[in-house]
């Protein structure tokens, strides 16, 4: 059933917007990439190796060396 | 033959047979749920998270779920056994409230939980299985996750009836995509059962229950306890929470490992959809689940963060027990595994 009134989007401040409802989101060469999800994270910082959907790779990263570094 | 679309693992109905005792207390539990009477026996005296105690833990709550072959259903709801379950809980809880340090800062708790610690200094199972694991480790591992995964989702779909409102709602937002999102062939246990099908590995229910060691009961008993509990449902929110928000990362490593390790397509696919949903679910569990569960309950949060801080620790455990078994060239099972195609 469709959701009463617009489509809601939800701009996170660290990462994706969130987009409820299943979404079909069309790339500048013209690929389609749909989601079914109730919910779908579509990457807004660039960084996803999924994107444009988030895979959480705005994560903030802590580097440990390992023992003789 | 008419073709069925339908996997035969959502089917799959058989309770599976009562494992053997490694123990007085599950000795006493098994006993019972073959048709004798429940001896007594002294709880207060056994170690909360070894193989005894958490199996009969696990036997306890398995009625709840599956239940077991030849084991009458209404012994769910068997006072003795109940009192007994309840003897085990207060062990096994007691125990982590003294080995987890409380807290009520849930946005600082849910901050440590976002920050991804990278490089080779890093010691973790994704890790190891990213980096260098073996097939066989591969293996051992998701028949160790397969006594959560192959009823993914079950044990926080108690806390649903026990929250009210936004929370309740976001929660099972999260839950119906553990569940498919209406459509079975897309459910999380079903993509477990068919990695473990193309890994050679059997996908009946239970079926390595018999293999685990009480370090991974104890995870999976840690999320019946504060499902079933309502006054345990601050925790189960923080578990469910410290999954969601940290699985996203760690699937992709093991899709990197499997993919290096040559795994095929239905075996990559269960972590592969993790990486995507959970990068979601982390999203609707902080803003639609934790943030208005704490706005109306906010005397949960040292519970919610007791949660998370109890099923860390839990993970931490049992990631030791595999690592430190694999560095010495053993097994992390009580007994190998039989492969179906090596
Ligand atoms: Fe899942
Ligand atoms: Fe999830």
């Amino acid at each position: 059933m469709p959701e009463p009134g617009p489509t809601r989007v939800l701009l996170t401040e660290e990462g994706p917007a969130l987009i409820a409802g299943p979404v079909e989101l069309e790339l500048p060469d013209g690929t389609r990439v749909r989601s079914d999800r109730a919910v779908t994270a579509v990457c807004h910082c660039r960084r996803s190796r999924r994107y444009p959907i988030c895979d959480a790779s705005h994560r903030r990263k802590v580097r440990q060396e390992g023992p003789d570094a | 033959m008419t073709a069925t679309l339908e996997p035969s693992f959502l089917r799959q109905v058989a309770a599976p047979q009562l494992p053997t005792p490694r123990g007085p207390l599950s000795g006493a539990v098994v006993d019972a749920l073959r048709g004798g009477p429940l001896r007594a026996v002294d709880v207060a005296g056994a170690a909360p998270y070894g193989d005894d105690l958490q199996l009969a833990l696990h036997c306890c709550y398995e009625l709840h779920y599956r239940g077991f072959a030849g084991v009458d259903a209404e012994r769910e709801w068997d006072p003795e056994l109940l009192g007994l379950r309840r003897d085990l809980e207060r062990v096994f809880l007691a125990a982590l409230r003294a080995d987890v340090e409380p807290g009520d800062d849930v946005p600082a708790e849910v901050d440590a939980l976002l920050v991804e610690p990278v490089g080779p200094g890093v010691r973790g199972v994704s890790h190891h299985l990213q980096r260098e694991g073996t097939l066989a480790q591969l293996r051992e591992y998701v028949a160790h996750r397969s006594i959560y995964h192959l009823k993914e989702a079950d044990p926080q779909a108690w806390a649903i009836p026990r929250l009210s409102g936004a929370a309740k709602a976001g929660l099972v937002t999260v839950e119906h995509d553990e569940y498919g999102s209406g459509r079975p062939e897309r459910m999380h246990a079903l993509l477990f059962a068919e990695m473990m099908t193309e890994l050679g590995l059997s996908d009946a229910y239970g079926a390595y229950v018999e293999h685990v060691p009480g370090e991974t009961l104890a995870e999976v008993n840690l999320m019946s306890l504060c499902g079933l509990h309502r006054s345990l449902r601050g925790a189960s929110v923080g578990q469910f929470a410290m999954v969601e928000l940290t699985s996203s990362p760690g699937s992709e490593r093991l899709v990197r490992g499997m993919r290096r390790l040559g795994c095929g397509p239905a075996a990559i696919r269960f972590y592969d959809e993790h990486v995507e949903a959970d990068a979601v679910h982390e999203q609707v569990v902080r803003r639609g689940v934790l943030a208005p569960l704490l706005e109306a309950e906010p005397e949960l949060a040292a519970d919610v963060v007791f949660g998370i801080r109890a099923s860390l620790f839990l993970g931490e455990r049992l990631g030791e027990r595999l690592l430190g078994c694999w560095d010495r060239g053993e097994t992390s099972l009580r007994m190998p595994l039989a492969v179906d195609h090596p």
